[in-house]
């Protein structure tokens, strides 16, 4: 697995992605006030400069090249790559974020693993990978889905909205996103890209929802952190906006 | 390995003649799916590996409620979303519209379908976590044992496996005579609810009548019960993914507050949904009321045989059939 075989029949290399806020941080070097004494200065250069860890992490997914990604991507493909013969396309056109891409998709993978390691679209979460949890909601077609439970040639036919697709072109953050900083949503911040894409979805069909109708359409994302009610107040919040 | 489901041939027919035909290729090696929602984590786990998926989410043949008449025919490709959204259901069929409602999470049912819902297998964890069981094809049954957790499991009617139907649709289409029209080959036969659901007695290792090369193509409501008196209510451990512990579906005609015919059925107490026959024969012809709802409280759990751990269940079905009857009050 030292060479990829699949980042040209993508065309992945091309593929410009989208600018990252993750890549304003600057590292701030550590006081004694808040990481205490240290014995020898920090390593300032852990990642080559400019290089975040999410920019890193789509770098790899995508080109391949480092071994631990690639391999918990594509070990179970070998046998499968032989398979497809008469059933559907392996390359198809996927409709993500108002843009088509073409992508070279076995038949055995779900949508979370589509978006997330082959379009490098990190920002959908991957919890429980059995439709109990939410962290995997996309829009098809507008209406709420689990990623992790839909195979991505299912979703050929279909316009997906991930949380990369929601704010507006010019960066200013969608109603529900904006309404979650205000009413303190996330904590961890697992769940929230979820949460957003339920509530994105709520909102489209229902600008005007009621409390009972929110936390109904909100019932299917968990939140370890407990943050319900704030996600609550959020929808509620944007729905006034909206 | 749940990352990744097995290796697969999908296939996407264009129509209900192509996947009869990828069925019949295919055979045993051939596995419908829909929605998935039951399917891909059988995959994930590697439990089962069929070689050919044949998915019918796409057949027009089997999306769409339509009036049918002196029926009301739902399309098993039809997802529970648009269940719950079909006004021609909300009016006639509220009894079916409340139990699709209840089922799993909003994101499941907007994908997952009520062909899926009412063919899926047992939740049983024993027999979803790979034990080789009576269902698998073993020779014994890890539910019951006196240290195994079978909080979850069937008072009535076990054949050496006690495993409980998962379904919320299936009691209340047992409850308002559903017709389910099943596809082989291009010929369709109709089998009434109550029948589509077997139990261990009949077959072991399936909850349904449909066998390799069937396809459930339609759900057919007779008008006999539509905009009857109905009463749905499901308890499970959380309102959001968790399957009944029990649940009750009841359809029912009233003239002058006397019950002139009714039919009950209950979700998670026995392989099928089980119908309630004795508070049916109790109420028919009797005044709603107080009285009533004893009776039925007393009736509704009679004869169960009660494993270690689900003991609750036999006054869980009396309350629910109390408050069944207290709807009609
Ligand atoms: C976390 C979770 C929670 C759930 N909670 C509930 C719940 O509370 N209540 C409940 O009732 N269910 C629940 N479910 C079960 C189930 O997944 C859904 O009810 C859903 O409706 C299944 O439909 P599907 O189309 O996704 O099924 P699929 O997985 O596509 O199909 C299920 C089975 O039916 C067969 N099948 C599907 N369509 C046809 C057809 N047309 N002809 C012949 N065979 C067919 C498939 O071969 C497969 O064996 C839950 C599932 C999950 C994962
Ligand atoms: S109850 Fe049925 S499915 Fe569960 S372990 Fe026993 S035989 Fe298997
Ligand atoms: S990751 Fe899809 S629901 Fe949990
Ligand atoms: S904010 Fe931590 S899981 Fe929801």
């Amino acid at each position: 697995m030292t060479e990829n075989r699949h980042d040209e029949a993508l065309g992945l290399e091309a593929f410009e992605f989208p600018p990252d806020p993750a890549n304003d941080f600057e590292w701030v070097p550590a006081t004694p006030e808040i990481a205490g004494e240290l014995d020898q200065p920090p390593e300032a250069d852990w990642r080559t400069a400019g290089t975040t860890r999410r920019a890193f992490l789509r770098g790899v997914v995508c080109s391949g090249v480092a071994v631990s990604a690639s391999a918990y991507m594509f070990t179970v493909q070998s046998g499968e790559a032989r398979a497809a013969v008469r059933g559907v396309e392996r390359l198809i056109s996927l409709n993500v974020n108002g843009k088509t891409r073409r992508v070279d998709v076995p038949p055995n993978e779900t949508l979370a693993q589509t978006i997330r390691y082959r379009l490098g679209l990190t920002g959908t979460k991957i919890g429980c990978n059995r439709a109990e949890c939410g962290a995997c909601t996309v829009l098809a077609d507008d209406t709420p889905i689990y990623s992790c439970s839909t195979l991505t040639h299912q979703a050929r036919g279909a316009r997906i909205t991930t949380v990369e697709g929601v704010a507006a072109p010019d960066g200013t953050l969608h109603p529900v996103q904006q309404a979650f900083i205000d009413e303190l949503g996330p904590q961890c911040g697992f769940c929230t890209p979820g949460q957003v894409m339920a509530a994105v979805g709520l909102l489209k069909k229902n600008p005007k929802p009621t409390v009972d109708e929110a936390r109904r359409a909100m019932s299917g994302n968990l939140c370890r952190c407990g943050a319900y009610p704030h996600y609550l107040a959020g929808v509620m919040r944007a729905a006034g906006r909206a | 390995m749940t990352d990744y489901m097995h290796a697969f041939d999908l296939y996407t027919p264009a129509s209900l003649a192509d996947a009869a035909k990828l069925l019949d290729e295919h055979g045993k090696d051939a596995w419908i799916v829909a929605g998935g929602k039951d399917s891909f984590d059988w995959f994930k786990d590697r439990h089962k590996q069929p070689k050919a998926v044949v998915d019918v989410s796409g057949l027009k043949e089997l999306r769409g409620i339509r009036d049918g008449g002196d029926h009301v025919s739902i399309g098993a490709a039809t997802t529970l979303t648009e269940i719950e959204e079909s006004k021609l259901l909300r009016d006639n069929f509220p009894l079916l519209v409340q139990a699709a409602a209840k089922v799993a999470s909003p994101q499941i049912r907007n994908s997952g379908t009520i062909g899926g819902n009412v063919s899926q297998d047992t939740r049983c964890t024993y027999y979803r976590d790979g034990f080789p069981c009576y269902r698998a094809g073993g020779n014994s049954c890890y539910a019951n044992t006196p240290t195994a957790m079978n909080r979850e499991h069937a008072l009535f009617e076990a054949v050496r496996c006690v495993a409980v139907t998962p379904s919320d649709t299936a009691p209340a289409l047992v409850a308002l005579e559903a017709e389910m029209a099943i596809s082989r080959g291009g010929k369709v036969r109709t089998v009434s609810a109550e029948k589509f659901f077997i139990g261990p007695d009949v077959d072991i290792t399936r909850m349904t009548v449909l066998e390799a090369g069937d396809i459930l193509t339609e759900i057919r409501l007779p008008k006999k019960w539509a905009g009857a008196s109905s009463y749905f209510e499901k308890v499970a451990d959380r309102e959001t993914w968790d399957f009944a512990l029990v649940s009750i579906a009841m359809a029912a005609r009233t003239e002058g507050g006397m019950v002139k015919d009714v039919r009950v059925a209950c979700g998670g107490v026995q392989c099928t949904p089980r119908r309630l026959t004795e508070v049916e024969d109790l109420m028919k012809g009797e005044k709603a009321g107080p009285e009533l709802e004893k009776l039925a409280r007393r009736v509704a759990a009679r004869g169960a045989k009660a494993l270690n751990f689900n003991h609750f269940k036999i006054p869980l079905m009396g309350n629910l059939a109390a408050r069944a009857a207290r709807s009609l009050a």
